[in-house]
């Protein structure tokens, strides 16, 4: 398979801090590839460095052939990028926006319509309103409107749906989805673990390290332990309660349920019937499959 | 707005609901911005040591509303007081007997832990022992003394969030409000963060609490759903999941986001 993005070992300091840890990874042609984590994970530098908009202390990468630091010229014309602030004129109308990202890159709306179209003629009613006037989902087409213009070979999209509600992420990885039907290469970071499973492969950053790279199926198949899912109508003082078992691995609220992993060899059913008469006695059990969100958690136990 | 109460299972175990304090009364709360309505006609009550969770889509009016209950905006019309006091007269009151912290703003980045936990004591009148007490308990409880003489810019998230939460309830107050309070903070952190939640509001303090992740807003007592500027749910989760006949809170609020004609 042809690759899109090579990243080799690397680093960037800042003071006190080693944002990036020796990163390496590859991201396919044609896929979506998501960093996941929290912040402070390193997300955004690697894709300023990416991006060509910031120098690595140490190590190379290259997007699309070209080298982030010696070639950035070519690679600023063919990335498509989406910082995460919204970086678009507040002060210009949302055709003006559009046009003057066309311009810059020396092309027209109308050469590339055909790119943006899915997304664009959702807030082309609205061309002449200023983008500072725009609701957060409208800025948001007209971010990824502008990013896609050119024509990009790969798309670096930083946080896009942070802070946005369930229903406009869910849109909006819709409109991801559709990009990736066209070629596009998509890298796309978010500190919203369960949007992993959206991707075709991920990697889990943590403190500017890898944990994991796998597509999501196989983070999850990797998962090494049994994991219950436990409910009662006293979650939180039940968990309290769990999280003095010397028998338990991980306890950790997981919405309406409880994810619990024993330690090896503790047995399941002896330590429900202890706490039952804890004054639990609704408590109910069964072994679960763990999502994204578990294997994060366990792979932060282990660093 | 006794009928809430009705499937309040999983709140205030052994607690009589006629014991229950009123901490918030909204009635036929409207916000007008010129001919935008942003809030429409809100009625809702929030009860004491309840952690009440405001969920919306983007551009419902949650916001809106906040501002208004921490005394930053006065309504158009309605009957609203916060901690007893009135949202027309009496904001300055609120703004003392309220509690606030964003993601966004809450801590100063260029003080170091204590000053700013000194700094916030001050403006909300504690004494300096008073302070002095709370600076070695956070100090003690969140494990601090490693970054003692670091300024909060160079904390890690989390520790930040922990800290930013001690300081928005050192004053005691009877209510404190949480805008997205963890939003990109990592999983672990996340329940850490929820765990102080839990513990406060054992306390009997109010958690009014905003959040886009909808596994927490399984963690409140009660939630309520806003939709262009209406509330158009309010119930406990395990009540809403039933009314709406799905598995989980997410599934409720995009049927009713879904709705949502604003645009």
């Amino acid at each position: 398979m042809s690759k899109s993005v090579i990243i080799q070992n690397l680093s960037k300091i800042y003071p006190g801090v080693k944002a990036l840890d020796g990163i390496s990874c590859t991201v396919n042609k044609g896929e979506i590839f998501g960093f996941i984590g929290p912040d402070g994970a390193g997300k955004t530098t690697l894709f300023r460095i990416l991006t060509s908009l910031l120098i690595p202390d140490e190590g190379t990468a290259t997007v699309d052939g070209d080298d982030v630091v010696k070639d950035y010229k070519s690679i600023r014309a063919k990335v498509g990028y989406m910082p995460g602030k919204f970086s678009l004129y507040q002060d210009l109308s949302v055709e003006e926006n559009l046009k003057f990202f066309a311009g810059v890159f020396k092309t027209t709306i109308a050469e590339n319509y055909h790119l943006i179209e899915g997304i664009y003629k959702q807030i082309e009613p609205f061309k002449h309103r200023l983008a500072g006037n725009l609701s957060g989902g409208m800025k948001q087409k007209l971010a990824l409107s502008c990013a896609l213009i050119h024509k990009p070979t790969v798309l670096f999209l930083d946080e896009p749906t942070t802070g946005v509600d369930a229903v406009s992420r869910k849109e909006f990885w819709e409109m991801l989805h559709q990009l990736k039907s066209t070629g596009l290469t998509i890298i796309v970071s978010t500190p919203y673990m369960d949007e992993a499973a959206l991707c075709d492969r991920v990697a889990l950053l943590q403190n500017g390290k890898i944990l994991s790279i796998a597509s999501p199926e196989e983070i999850v198949a990797g998962f090494p332990h049994k994991l219950y899912g436990i409910k009662s109508e006293k979650l939180y003082p039940l968990n309290e309660l769990l999280k003095l078992e010397k028998q338990v691995h991980s306890t950790y609220l997981f919405g309406d349920s409880i994810h619990l992993v024993l330690q090896q060899n503790a047995s399941i059913d002896i330590l429900m019937e202890k706490i039952k008469t804890k004054n639990f006695d609704d408590l109910e059990w069964e072994i679960i499959s763990p999502d994204i969100e578990d294997c994060f958690m366990e792979l932060m136990h282990k660093t | 707005m006794g009928n809430h109460f009705a499937g309040h299972r999983r709140l205030f175990y052994g607690t009589n609901a006629q014991d229950m304090k009123t901490v918030v009364t909204v009635k036929n709360l409207v916000k007008k911005f010129g001919n935008f309505v942003a809030n429409d006609n809100l009625n809702f009550e929030v009860y004491g040591g309840e952690i009440f969770g405001f969920l919306g889509a983007n551009g419902a009016g949650k916001t809106t509303t906040i501002k208004i209950l921490c005394g930053l905006s006065v309504p158009t019309s309605g009957e609203i007081t916060v901690a007893g006091f009135d949202v027309y007269k009496q904001r300055e009151e609120i703004k003392k007997n309220i509690g606030y912290m964003s993601q966004k703003f809450s801590l100063y980045d260029d003080l170091t832990i204590q000053e700013n936990i000194r700094f916030y004591g001050g403006i909300y009148g504690l004494s300096n022992e008073a302070i002095k007490a709370k600076t070695s308990q956070y100090m003690e409880t969140l494990d601090l003394y490693d970054y003692a003489k670091s300024r909060v810019l160079d904390l890690p998230l989390g520790i930040k969030q922990k800290l930013a939460f001690s300081v928005a309830v050192m004053h005691e107050p009877q209510i404190v409000f949480l805008d997205e309070p963890t939003s990109g903070v990592d999983p672990i952190t996340r329940r850490q963060f929820w765990d102080m939640i839990n513990a406060e509001a054992e306390k009997g303090t109010t958690v009014f609490v905003t959040t886009h992740y909808m596994d927490e807003a399984e963690y409140c007592h009660r939630i309520s759903i806003m939709v262009d500027g209406r509330i158009d749910a309010l119930d406990s989760p395990d009540e809403l999941k039933q009314q709406f006949e799905v598995d989980s809170i997410e599934e409720v609020f995009i049927q009713l986001a879904r709705t949502a004609t604003r645009a």
